[in-house]
Order: structure tokens, then C-alpha cells, then sequence
């Protein structure tokens, strides 16, 4: 049975982690189906129509979808769920928004941000911030997961040539109303999306300092993180929260500096693909997950360490 | 305006996770419990929603053994008015503890649900949609901020990339996010008092509802574990091995 996924877009583009989630679906079953909800997303709709292992993608095009409302979404994805055994979202603010919603509708279990697919029942997700992997098996009709984009490669986004199927439901909720939206205009990448991250710890002594962390950011592209240490002291706002009450992520290189390396800090970038740590304290938790460990004064090191990138 | 909040007793946020020989859970034993953080800032935004003078009351709600009384009794102490127990096992699916919330907030006509977006151990983040869209209540997950006025929560989202606003009618779910507040801390002379404020129990056949999920535990592992790494000399032999060993600096 075909897999449908929920496209995540703008409106303008596609964004990278529906593609993440196309690989994902097609590991459960080579008929993939994109749906595109969304208002004026015709240039989505082209670029969903060639991910290569999409066979057909499903637009509705209306106001009533433009910023993704979950009341107006989740009753379209359920009207249009009929026929399909995995309905896929990625594991975004978005996808996390709706699809609970859907399975509820729908009377099923929801599988939660899944990093690997073992059969088209079976699959992998983290629990406790990643400290223990579930292997989880669901026996419901309809399986709803969202999955999360750094456990799957990303399907190449040209190749393919899916055909369309308008749709012509218009679901408009007049409980829930868009505002507005100020999303972040920073030239440094989201801390979730970074493939570099820099986050500075207690060890910091106050807010002011991290800007030298900022130097290297620039240099690497990095984003900016902290450590709830930091955060609690009062150095830098909550949304740079690195760590399991915070955010989790997965970069390339992640540079810890003056972090000790709590569990809670752990559990939100051990995942990382190479890890730096800088700290005068050699017996600090953060060098035993470290691969590349310097026992040094971070007001020393981070100003040399910018100069020599 | 009356507020059901739920609250989740979970594995405290600082303890070290360790997975059981038999793979079949994490284990709890003699492990400190806490409430979940995220429901302890659910707990505080109604309280001060009270303090404005916006809320009349508190209700706090939590589904599982008979040791979450303990933390709907911290509930109590920071705040809340009243507790109601859901007598289940612990660790119940999402949808089934959606379900029982749900027809706790209807019974209690509660005008807003505020959860946490996610507990710490299954970290799941769907509960709280789950109980919107079985009452189809509208919903704002992750907030930052929420203000109520005229029948409506105006509430700031944190999404991927920055916030969101959104306006919805009232009853409605709202889940916290990190920034929405700072919880309080109970006092002594509050803990003492919340022993005395009423905590119901119900069961699920109470509530006329029945629990029970598709989804079965194959397997509960460890994650893999980080091989050691080295420690560096010098700044400059840092950058060297950025550059050529691990290549992730160019």
C-alpha cells in the first residue's frame, strides 16, 4: 500500500526534511504520495513533483492551509488518509503540530521523531533524549510516525516525475487564526539545522563573553548554543538551550566550550558527528564523549582557535 | 475561567539513564522521580493566569500508579487548587492518556488545557494535540507566551526558524514550551497545605473510557556508545586534526 507523506514548505520551497522523510517512506513501500497543503505553492508543488521516488503528490491549494493551521490540516490529511497503511510527516514544529492530531482522529498510535525503519511495522525511535533507542512494533491500520531528518539521507530532490491530483476540500476552522510570524533573520543557520554548532557553558563567567564564541561561529558557519548552566545563569536567552530539557541536534562538529558536560547537556548533542570540548577542568564529564579534547583556559584558547581557522 | 493542567511524574531530568539487562524497558528502580519539566511550567503559567486574576481555578490532573499523587501534590504546593488521579498503569500510550484527559476536561468543563509539549522519558509530543483533537478544541503547541482576553488565547509559538502567533477560541490546549516562564519553587509552609487540598481518584471505567495500544516494545537498548577520543595538546594541533583527521574544517 502507497505511503503518504506531508509535505513541509513554505509556500515558496520545499524544505529539506520532506526529503529525509521520502527516503524514510520508501524503505516502507516504493509508492510514495507527497500531499501539499498550502495557499499560491504552485513552485512546491513543481518541486515535489520531481523528488525522485515520488509517484504522485496530492495539492490543496487554498487560504484555509497557508500557515499550516493543525485544526484545518489534520482534517484534510484524514479525508484524503483512505487507502494509505503510513501516513509520514517529518519531525519538524510543523509535522510535530499536526500529525498527532491526525492519529487521534484517526483512533491510532502515533511513532514519535523514528530513525530507522525495520519493516513496515517495526521501527527505531529514541526515548529519554536519546539515552535509550526503542525498537517499537504497531499492529494499528493506519501507521502514523514522524520522522526525524538526520536519521535518513535525503532523497535526491530532482528525477522524479510524480503525477497530480487536485484537491478540492477546503477545511477553515474559525477557532484558530493566524497572527503573524517573526521568523529569526539571522545569517548564522537555525541551531536544529546547523551542521556547525559553538556552544559556550558556565564556564563563560557571563553574557558578554559569548561573543567570543561569535568569531568562530562566523568563520564556520556555525550556530550559536548553550548549556542550561549558561542558560540558568542568566548569560544567554533559553532558545539557545543545547541539551534534553532543550533543543537536540546532531552536527557535524560541535565545539563545547567551558561546557562540564552535565547528563542533560549530553543527551541534546551527543549525537554529533565529531565533538570538540575546551575546559580547564581535564576531569570534566564533557571529555569522555569528547573526540578531541584541550584542557585549557577558554579565554586563552577560543580567541586562538578563531585566529587559526 | 477554570484550567485543567496535567502533570506527568517522569525519571528526574539529572539522572543517568540505564537501560534494563532483559532490554525490555529503562530501568526505574530506586531511580529519583520528578515531575516533568515541561508540565512544570504548564503548572506555573496557570498559577500566575490565577494570580492575574484571568483563571478561578486550578485543576491538576495525572494518569498513572498511585505514586503520581506525589507530584499532583507538588502541584498543590506551587499552586494548584485540586488534584484528580487517574488510577492507570504507568507508562499508558499517548492516546489513551489523550483519552482520559479529554473527558476529565469535559467533565470538569475546563475553558483551557495547559500541558507540556513533550515528558522527558517518552518523549512522545503528541498528548496534548491528541486531547485537541479529540474534543476539537483548537491547540497552540510550544508557546512562549500566552495572553488571554476576550474568549481568546493569544498565543507565541516557538517554531523551527522562530515564533509564530496564532489566536484561538477558547476552550482550547495549550502546551508549554522552555521560554513560556520560570517555575517557582513551593515553600515549605505551601507544601504543608497542599496536603490538605482535595485529590480525587478516578478510573478509567469512571471516565468511560477504555485504554489499551497496538504498539508493543520490541526492544530497549542502549544507545551506541562514543568511542574515546584524545585530548589535544595545543590549539594548533586541535585545528590540524579538524582539518586532516576528522576533516569537518576545511
Amino acid at each position: 500500500m502507497s505511503v503518504l507523506i506531508i509535505a513541509e514548505h513554505d509556500n515558496k520551497s520545499l524544505k529539506p526534511a520532506t526529503l529525509n522523510t521520502v527516503t524514510a517512506a520508501t524503505q516502507i513501500n516504493a509508492d510514495v504520495h507527497l500531499l501539499v497543503a498550502g495557499f499560491e505553492c504552485q513552485t512546491v508543488v513543481e518541486q515535489a513533483s520531481q523528488v525522485a521516488g515520488v509517484t504522485k503528490v496530492l495539492v490543496a491549494d487554498n487560504a484555509a492551509y497557508e500557515h499550516q493551521l493543525a485544526e484545518n490540516v489534520s482534517k484534510l490529511i484524514v479525508e484524503v488518509a483512505d487507502g494509505y497503511e503510513h501516513i509520514l510527516a517529518p519531525a519538524t514544529t510543523t509535522g510535530k503540530n499536526t500529525l498527532p492530531r491526525v492519529a487521534a482522529l484517526l483512533n491510532v498510535a502515533q511513532l514519535s521523531d523514528v530513525i530507522k525503519v525495520e519493516s513496515a511495522d517495526t521501527f527505531v525511535r529514541p526515548i529519554y533524549a536519546g539515552n535509550a533507542i526503542a525498537t517499537v512494533k504497531t499492529t494499528d491500520a493506519v501507521k502514523v510516525l514522524t520522522v526525524r531528518a538526520t536519521g535518513f539521507d535525503a532523497a535526491a530532490s530532482t528525477g522524479g516525475s510524480a503525477e497530480r491530483q487536485v484537491l478540492s476540500q477546503v477545511i477553515a476552522s474559525d477557532r484558530s487564526r493566524f497572527v503573524k510570524e517573526q521568523l529569526a533573520e539571522s545569517d548564522r543557520p537555525e541551531l536544529t539545522a546547523a551542521n556547525v554548532i559553538i556552544s559556550g557553558g558556565r564556564g563563560m563567567g557571563n553574557g558578554d563573553n559569548f561573543k567570543l564564541l561569535e568569531g568562530i561561529a562566523d568563520k564556520l558557519g556555525a550556530a550559536i548554543g548553550a548549556s542550561r548552566a549558561a542558560v540558568d545563569a542568566g548569560f544567554v536567552p533559553n532558545d539557545l538551550q543545547v541539551g534534553q530539557t532543550g533543543k537536540t541536534v546532531a552536527p557535524d562538529l560541535y565545539i563545547a566550550v567551558g561546557i562540564s558536560g552535565a547528563i542533560q547537556h549530553l543527551a541534546g548533542m551527543k549525537d554529533s558527528k565529531v565533538i570538540v570540548a575546551i575546559n580547564k577542568d581535564e576531569e570534566a564529564p564533557i571529555f569522555q564523549v569528547a573526540d578531541y579534547g584541550l584542557v585549557a583556559d577558554l579565554f586563552d584558547a577560543v580567541p586562538e582557535l578563531e585566529k587559526s581557522l | 475561567m477554570k484550567i485543567l493542567v496535567s502533570v506527568k511524574r517522569v525519571i528526574d531530568y539529572n539522572v543517568k539513564v540505564r537501560v534494563k539487562p532483559d532490554q525490555s524497558a529503562v530501568d526505574l528502580t530506586n531511580v529519583k522521580m520528578s515531575m516533568n519539566p515541561f508540565c512544570e511550567i504548564a503548572v506555573e503559567e496557570a498559577i500566575r493566569l490565577k494570580e492575574k486574576g484571568v483563571a478561578s481555578e486550578v485543576v491538576v490532573v495525572s494518569v498513572g500508579s498511585k505514586s503520581c499523587q506525589e507530584t499532583l501534590r507538588t502541584a498543590m504546593a506551587l499552586g494548584a487548587d485540586r488534584a484528580i488521579q487517574v488510577e492507570a498503569e504507568d507508562g499508558l500510550d499517548s492516546l489513551s492518556v489523550a483519552k482520559l484527559i479529554a473527558k476529565v476536561a469535559q467533565e470538569e468543563a475546563a475553558d483551557l488545557v495547559i500541558m507540556g509539549k513533550q515528558a522527558i522519558d517518552s518523549d512522545n509530543n503528541q498528548t496534548g494535540q491528541m486531547v485537541a483533537a479529540l474534543l476539537d478544541y483548537p491547540q497552540a503547541t510550544f508557546a512562549s507566551e500566552v495572553v488571554i482576553e476576550n474568549g481568546e488565547a493569544q498565543v507565541t509559538r516557538e517554531i523551527d526558524g522562530g515564533l509564530q502567533t496564532l489566536a484561538i477560541t477558547l476552550p482550547a490546549v495549550v502546551t508549554t514550551d522552555l521560554r513560556l516562564n520560570e517555575p517557582r519553587f513551593a515553600s515549605l509552609p505551601n507544601i504543608m497545605k497542599a496536603k490538605k487540598k482535595p485529590l480525587d481518584v478516578k478510573t478509567p471505567a469512571d471516565l468511560g473510557v477504555e485504554v489499551g495500544s497496538n504498539v508493543s516494545i520490541v526492544s530497549v537498548t542502549p544507545p551506541p556508545q562514543r568511542a574515546g577520543g584524545i585530548k589535544v595538546g595545543s590549539v594548533a594541533e586541535l585545528v590540524d586534526k579538524l582539518k586532516n583527521e576528522a576533516k569537518v574544517v576545511s
